[in-house]
């Protein structure tokens, strides 16, 4: 049913964090493995080898680049999935009941076998979290491996999304954010978690975590720095005098 | 967003098709037998003709009955349910006419608030999606509606009603592109609000996720037709109001001339038509184009 559960009796999600991010991609690699070969279809390559590859992928990262008005540019990466709004219009827009957010846990899922690829929850998410499977014909988006945090099957420490496993930075976090007592909801707490494009009123559960600000340079600190002053003096005498000369040249 | 085809088709013929279809239900004009048989099937054949249309952009169309069930929430399940119970009423109702020579006409009333529902669902898919701007406004279904109206009109022979409707139609495409060029920006979304990073300075493309193209681009980012968007604006202008406007007012005193312009006024408002859905797509700028750094 693609109405919206009023209320969810947990809010499981990721906390992003952007100060610690490096931009090595791994989640994005390892989400890909983990999902083409677990819940649903595979995530298909159209042409993998040759001139214009292309696919499906479930987690994607962007750099940018702030310029703050005083200061040096900084250069920010910035990995995006699905945030599994509280208030998903992916969810209501669904006109067969195959995009859904679970009760328990609040994860939005695509029932792949009732899914007839009309694409329109995709025209309705504002974060680009869903892709359509060109082999496949269905939605594809980040379940946030409910195929993993649940199965007793895993190690416990497996017991989390794979991109969470994987990231060698700790950039990512998984936990319910509908606990205030919940180690992701102090994290937010502590380093003022924001949502993406909140003026879109999707109420994304995943929050990011802003890049702490850089130390700044108040005044010379290098007590070397004196030393260090060029030693290049202008030329005198006849290599002045040649130096001239040749620049006439 | 990407122009597809099947969307296009679908939109400007089965807007075109229920116009046509709500002025017969009104009796405008009472039609029986023969010339009834050949205003209904022109009428059927391009709404059905663009509904088929556009199951052709899906993934799975034989699932496609499912589209009838969330009917609560989804506009586009509101089209289905909409669309087959227009086309149900009118099918009867066009029965009555061309077989029995009868004009039921609260069943033709009924079709007729079903057609013009059609068109206002159809339009309210693109209007709720806060995500693009440029559709996300009144004037989106002010614009599919008076089209269907000023088509319908034209294509039922009503030249009197079809005057005012075409007039009505150019003013509300002229406000639809006036103020759909400034949405995206009073939108207030930027590269800011979608990284957050706003407040902090300048933010800046830098790096995309990926080297090749992705469905998100191919779907969403669609840049190459907007050049030509200014040209196009002025020839679905042209073809779409000004020209059977024109046509419509030239003092003609033959019918066989008379029905030849009408004709021609038919043809040339369904091309500009055309070419105006082509824009409101090709257009029309989705958020998660500025992830990209594009628009
Ligand atoms: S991020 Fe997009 S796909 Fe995920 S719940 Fe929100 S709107 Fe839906
Ligand atoms: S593509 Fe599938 S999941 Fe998305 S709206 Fe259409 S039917 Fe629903």
């Amino acid at each position: 049913m693609t109405e919206l559960p009023t209320s969810t009796d947990r809010k499981m999600g990721l906390v992003i964090d952007l100060d610690t991010c490096v931009g090595c991609h791994a989640c994005v690699i390892s989400c890909k493995g983990w999902n083409t070969e677990n819940y649903g279809a595979p995530l298909s390559d159209q042409n993998p080898y040759g001139a214009d590859p292309s696919g499906t992928f479930l987690n994607r990262v962007h750099s940018y680049e702030v310029q703050p008005e005083k200061g040096h540019a900084q250069l920010i990466h910035f990995p995006k999935s699905c945030l599994h709004c509280e208030d998903a219009p992916c969810v209501t827009v669904c006109p067969t009941g195959a995009s859904y957010k679970r009760v328990e846990d609040g994860i939005v899922l695509v029932n792949e076998s009732n899914c007839i690829g009309c694409g329109l929850c995709a025209w309705s998410c504002p974060y680009g979290a869903r892709e359509l499977d060109l082999a496949e014909g269905v939605m594809k988006k980040c379940t946030l491996c409910v195929d993993r945090i649940y199965n007793e099957n895993l190690p416990e420490e497996d017991r989390v999304p794979s991109c969470v496993r994987t990231c060698p930075a700790g950039a990512r976090h998984f936990g319910d954010l509908g606990d205030p007592s919940s180690d992701v909801s102090k994290l937010v707490a502590e380093r003022s978690g924001m949502d993406l494009m909140p003026e879109m009123g999707t109420k994304p559960v995943n929050k990011y975590l802003p890049p702490r600000p850089k130390d700044t340079v108040e005044e010379e600190i290098d007590i070397l720095a004196p030393l260090l002053a060029p030693v290049a003096e202008e030329p005198k005498g006849f290599l002045g005098w040649l130096d001239k000369t040749l620049e006439k040249f | 967003m990407h122009p597809a085809p099947s969307v296009i088709i679908f939109t400007t013929l089965s807007g075109l098709g229920f116009g046509l279809l709500f002025f017969l239900g009104l009796g405008l004009p009472v039609v029986t037998g023969m010339v009834a048989f050949v205003f209904y099937a022109i009428a059927f054949g391009l709404a059905v003709g663009g509904l088929a249309a556009s199951t052709f952009h899906l993934g799975h169309p034989e699932r496609a009955w499912r589209a009838f069930t969330q009917w609560k929430t989804s506009w586009l399940s509101r089209e289905g349910v909409c669309a087959v119970a227009a086309l149900l009423v009118m099918g009867l109702y066009a029965i009555g006419a061309v077989f029995l020579g009868q004009n039921w006409s609260a069943l033709g009333v009924l079709g007729s608030v079903l057609s013009l529902g059609t068109v206002f669902t159809t339009s309210m898919i693109y209007t709720q999606l806060k995500t693009i701007p440029r559709w996300n406004m009144k004037l989106t279904p002010a614009m599919f509606l008076s089209f269907a109206l000023a088509g319908g009109a034209l294509l039922a022979g009503q030249v009197s009603i079809a005057l005012p409707l075409l007039a009505v139609a150019a003013l509300v495409q002229l406000a639809y592109w006036k103020y759909g060029d400034d949405a995206l920006a009073a939108s207030g979304t930027n590269l800011g609000t979608a990284t957050g990073l706003g407040d902090r300075g300048a933010v800046r493309a830098f790096e995309p996720p990926h080297t090749g193209s992705n469905y998100l681009l191919r779907e969403f980012v669609h840049v190459v037709g907007r050049k030509h968007a200014q040209k196009l604006r002025v020839i679905a202008f042209g073809l779409g109001f000004a020209l059977p406007l024109v046509l419509l007012l030239l003092p003609f005193e033959s019918t066989m001339l008379k029905h030849t312009v009408a004709g021609l006024a038919v043809l040339a408002h369904l091309a500009g038509v055309a070419a105006s859905r082509w824009l409101f797509f090709a257009q029309a700028e989705h958020v998660v184009g500025l992830y990209y750094g594009k628009r």
